[in-house]
């Protein structure tokens, strides 16, 4: 489904805030994979999405996404295999537009957009049920403003948008991160109820271990730029957060586990 | 005698504002649906009017000559799209480098820095002349037909799914990104419709005046943001649909023509306009600031972080 070979990417190279990102990453996701993704800060973790989705270009190596290989296609081009969920709840939704209109736009990610009207009253009776499902009281504020609401409304919000047009590959970018503990919760319960349902891959970038062991199929640990640790199927499910520390020491060649470091 | 003085500018007043307001409603397009200052509209401003000019004292249809206005002013807005997007050159700095390139370009167009056409000799849509008889040649009406078109318009395109990934990449590129939406084609298409729209009002002023001079767009841009912020200051409150706070442009832009009148009446002379109008733009923009701190330190939430 998704193939990263030997991917590089230096920021700000030959300056003194050269920045070595990535160092020869490859993955290679199946389809319907779920992966959650963990590391230190500096890891690599948020450049390996964003290069990904096409945010950043890569300095070398090739990234394919079902067979098509999208290495050189700019982000909006890419856009209709992706969908995606930020960190910041500010980035993925349009403040001063309506959460219908929001949505509409989401629903046509990867159509050519004409002049037909951008949003129809069938899509509105479609996403008032699909609302619903996220269980904050959206579905009756249809024509309110996106600002209005909490970062958590808008976090959960944007993970509908990802996932209203069944994307090829779903990227979460510690989409929890910036939410209060409950309202944390209530979005990851959500992640996990519409990955299941449409069998989505997925790769979710977390600072929480225990969300990283308890969600998905699979587990990637990154360090320096690289995929340092991969656990999946029966061994990702026996794994604890001790064992977690003890393959981050071996990767790392450090001799001490260094929490921080991981859990920061 | 003030105010007889006043009553009896008034339709040209009206008259006036109904045209400048399809220019602050291009400017609307890209101060606050693109989130762009597009300084391109100083130059815009007159080859509406020099392009109208030249091709009906050329013999062409004022109608034909309209939609040209419209497509010259469409060309101005590409070459800055361009200079933005491809170049990547800031879009502050993009608008200025066209507009310099406009004042030769206006020049060409016209041949010498000033060119009038007389309402006798062509059959032009409208005349400062007839702004106060009760007739069917009256500007006032035909200008309240081409805002109240332009606003219709505006209104069915910012609801299609092209207008809204216009508006998405104003209100958060990011996210239009994310969805597939190429921002450079759509910044490029919202310059294009705003400078578009720009020149058709400097059509509509040429006319409307019997002249196009080189001098005619200077400052343009800061009577349109008057217009678009004295709208929404005033209006903002009661209308909430797009077309009502399109119509809150017009009205502003009324209401700026209004205040220009009576500062002439006054004493003051229409020099002494740039001045003001500056003054009124820099006061506006700056009070929300204002407010904004006040109310901060008022409640002690993140007082002086503003800075």
């Amino acid at each position: 489904m998704l193939e990263l070979k030997n991917i590089y990417k230096t920021f700000n190279p030959g300056t003194v805030n050269e920045k070595r990102a990535l160092q020869g990453l490859s993955l290679s996701l199946a389809d319907g994979d779920f992966v959650t993704v963990i590391g230190g800060n500096g890891a690599g973790k948020s450049t390996m999405l964003n290069i990904i989705s096409g945010a950043y270009s890569v300095d070398e190596g090739s990234i394919s996404i079902g067979g098509v290989d999208v290495t050189r296609l700019p982000e909006y081009k890419r856009a209709p295999y992706i969908g995606r969920v930020f960190q910041d709840p500010m980035m993925g939704t349009a403040a001063t537009m309506q959460i219908e209109e929001n949505l509409a736009l989401a629903a046509r990610r990867g159509q050519r957009r004409g002049l037909r009207t951008g949003i129809s009253r069938a899509e509105r009776e479609q996403y008032r049920e699909l609302l619903k499902i996220l269980d904050l009281g959206l579905e009756d504020r249809l024509t309110s403003k996106v600002g209005l609401l909490s970062g958590g409304q808008r976090q959960a919000l944007t993970l509908l948008m990802a996932t209203l047009k069944k994307p090829q590959l779903l990227l979460l970018d510690e989409h929890t991160a910036a939410l209060d503990p409950k309202t944390a919760a209530k979005v990851l319960s959500a992640t996990e109820q519409i990955v299941r349902r449409d069998n989505l891959t997925t790769l979710m970038i977390t600072h929480n271990m225990r969300d990283a062991i308890a969600h998905g199929n699979r587990l990637i640990m990154l360090y320096d730029g690289r995929v340092v640790v991969d656990v999946r199927g029966e061994e990702k499910s026996r794994l604890t957060v001790e064992d977690l520390l003890e393959k981050f020491n071996q990767a790392s060649g450090s001799t001490e586990a260094d929490d921080k470091l991981l859990l920061s | 005698m003030f105010i007889t003085t006043l009553l009896n500018a008034l339709p040209g007043v009206v008259a006036q504002g109904l045209i400048w307001s399809i220019m602050a409603i291009g400017v609307y397009i890209t101060y606050k649906i693109l989130d762009v200052a597009d300084l391109t509209v100083d130059g815009t401003m007159c080859t509406g009017g020099a392009v109208f000019i030249v091709l009906v004292t050329g013999g062409w249809n004022p109608w034909a000559a309209m939609v040209a206005a419209f497509l010259s002013g469409m060309a101005a807005g590409l070459v800055t799209g361009l200079l933005h997007t491809a170049c990547g050159i800031p879009a502050i700095l993009a608008g200025i480098l066209t507009q310099l390139a406009l004042y030769s370009v206006n020049l060409r167009i016209m041949g010498q820095s000033n060119r009038p056409i007389s309402v006798d000799k062509y059959p032009l849509l409208v005349s400062a002349r007839n702004v106060r008889q009760a007739a069917l040649s009256n500007p006032i009406l035909v200008c309240v037909l081409f805002t109240a078109a332009t606003i219709g318009a505006l209104y069915w395109f910012f609801g299609t799914e092209q207008g809204c990934a216009v508006r998405a990449t104003g209100a958060n590129p990011n996210m239009a990104r994310a969805q597939g939406i190429n921002t450079n084609f759509t910044t490029v298409l919202g310059l294009m419709l705003s400078n578009g729209l720009v020149a058709l009002s400097a059509a509509l002023l040429a006319q409307y005046q019997g002249f196009a001079d080189v001098q005619s767009g200077r400052g343009a841009i800061v009577i349109g943001l008057a217009a678009v912020i004295i709208g929404e200051v005033l209006f903002s409150k009661v209308f909430r649909n797009f077309a009502l706070k399109l119509l809150a442009v017009v009205f502003g832009s009324l209401i700026y023509y209004l205040v220009y009148q009576v500062v002439i009446l006054l004493g003051l002379k229409s020099d002494d306009m740039k001045l003001i109008t500056a003054l009124i733009v820099a006061l506006f923009l700056a009070v929300p600031y204002w407010k904004g701190r006040y109310f901060a330190k008022r409640t002690g939430k993140g007082a002086g972080s503003h800075a």
